[in-house]
């Protein structure tokens, strides 16, 4: 990992985009994006999940498994890790932050089964990013997410009124409207150098 | 009677009629992304079957003692553990596939198929059928997945299971065998099977 941070952060962005290049968290990026508001609304509840979930599973495989040669179970400790992080992260803003609450809550219980959540998580401690480094990584792609779906979302409420023949309706064409954006997404390709 | 044909229908009705990515839409990130060459496309779809029809025989003979609240993290345990093993087998003895479907094996833990299966059959049906299931699900999600990879191994790639088909003069369309290609290729993909659907409903 060489220092410069910024040109990473560009890098897991757009560059390497988590949904567009990589196919991480496809579910809910087709699920979710029939609205630019429930869109917003989910690339904010990943961003935070996310961060969260990367720096706990970091700290629990270097404390943990690292140190007691436990590394093949990173699966198990880590999927479980999440899945009761999300409930308690959930339990937690219903208490304390109704307001965050109120606009995350719903897409908290989805959260657990996206892949993008265990992925950043396994990808951060398999390129051994220190902790920093991961949390920043999780916060830039997860970010990735949000601007990947919002666009998306945007997208498709115009796709809504638009003729097309039947058996496109639906999720077809937005794959075929994702693949125009990953085709998009592919010129940023040659920014920087890693 | 009845019986045997409630059997077949257990194993049939995953691989084409609710094909799980092609009309149940579940599992789409592998399909996506392991889809680029026919030898990763199998080498996942035997993983993920594998995964399913393992995890949906311990489900099954575990459902009397699985308390109903605790469910789901009881699933993914037992999931867990299948796909730890996939992965380590994997790793020993295909070293090369392993290290191009990378993160992918252990993310069989969160694919949607394996865990919407042991909550919607598994957790409700004997041992035996629950095994049916697995396997037809899984053969259905291997279908998917080498159809696509056909399209785009030979689109992208002039090739077949790594066998070359067109000889040196032939330009792939290399956009295939990248990210959009295989976001095009499943969305013509699944506008085919419910065009096909539709006809055989009309036809009925």
């Amino acid at each position: 990992m060489s220092g410069d941070i910024f040109i990473n952060v560009i890098y897991w962005l757009v560059i390497n985009n988590v949904v567009l290049m990589q196919f991480l968290g496809i579910c809910p990026y087709l699920g979710v994006s029939k609205r630019t508001e429930t869109a917003s609304g989910m690339g904010m509840a990943v961003i935070f999940v996310m961060a969260l979930a990367n720096a706990i599973t970091w700290l629990i495989d270097s404390f943990f498994l690292q140190k007691f040669n436990l590394v093949y179970l990173r699966t198990i400790v880590f999927i479980l890790i999440i899945a009761a992080l999300v409930q308690f992260v959930e339990i937690f803003l219903k208490k304390s932050m109704p307001g965050l609450y109120k606009s995350l809550g719903i897409y908290l219980p989805l959260i657990t089964t996206n892949c993008a959540i265990l992925g950043a998580a396994i990808l951060s401690v398999q390129q051994k990013y220190d902790f920093l480094t991961g949390i920043i990584y999780a916060t830039a792609t997860g970010a990735g997410f949000l601007l990947a779906i919002f666009m998306f979302a945007s997208v498709r409420e115009r796709l809504e009124r638009a003729a097309m023949p039947e058996m496109f309706k639906g999720i077809p064409i937005a794959l075929i409207t994702a693949s125009i954006l990953s085709m998009a997404f592919m010129g940023f390709a040659g920014l920087v150098k890693i | 009677m009845s019986n045997g044909n409630t059997a077949w229908s257990t194993f049939a009705d995953g691989i084409w009629k609710n094909s799980p990515t092609l009309t149940l839409l579940l599992g789409m990130c592998p399909m996506l992304a392991t889809s680029s060459s026919v030898m990763n496309a199998l080498g996942m779809g035997m993983a993920a079957t594998f995964v399913l029809v393992m995890s949906n025989i311990f489900i099954s003979a575990l459902r009397n003692i699985i308390p109903k609240q605790m469910r789901i993290p009881c699933f993914i345990v037992v999931i867990a553990t299948f796909v730890t093993i996939v992965d380590l087998v994997m790793a020993a003895y295909s070293p090369g596939l392993y290290k191009s479907l990378g993160i992918f094996i252990p993310l069989i833990v969160v694919n949607c198929i394996v865990l919407g299966r042991a909550e919607a059959f598994a957790y409700k049906n004997g041992i035996a059928s629950s095994m049916l299931d697995g396997v037809g699900m899984g053969i259905g999600f291997t279908v998917g997945l080498f159809l696509m990879s056909t399209f785009r191994e030979i689109l992208g790639n002039g090739s077949f299971l790594n066998l070359p088909l067109f000889g040196p003069s032939f330009s792939p369309v290399l956009i295939m065998i990248m990210p959009p290609g295989a976001f095009m290729t499943l969305g013509f993909l699944i506008a085919l099977k419910s065009y096909l659907d539709k006809r055989q409903k009309k036809g009925a």
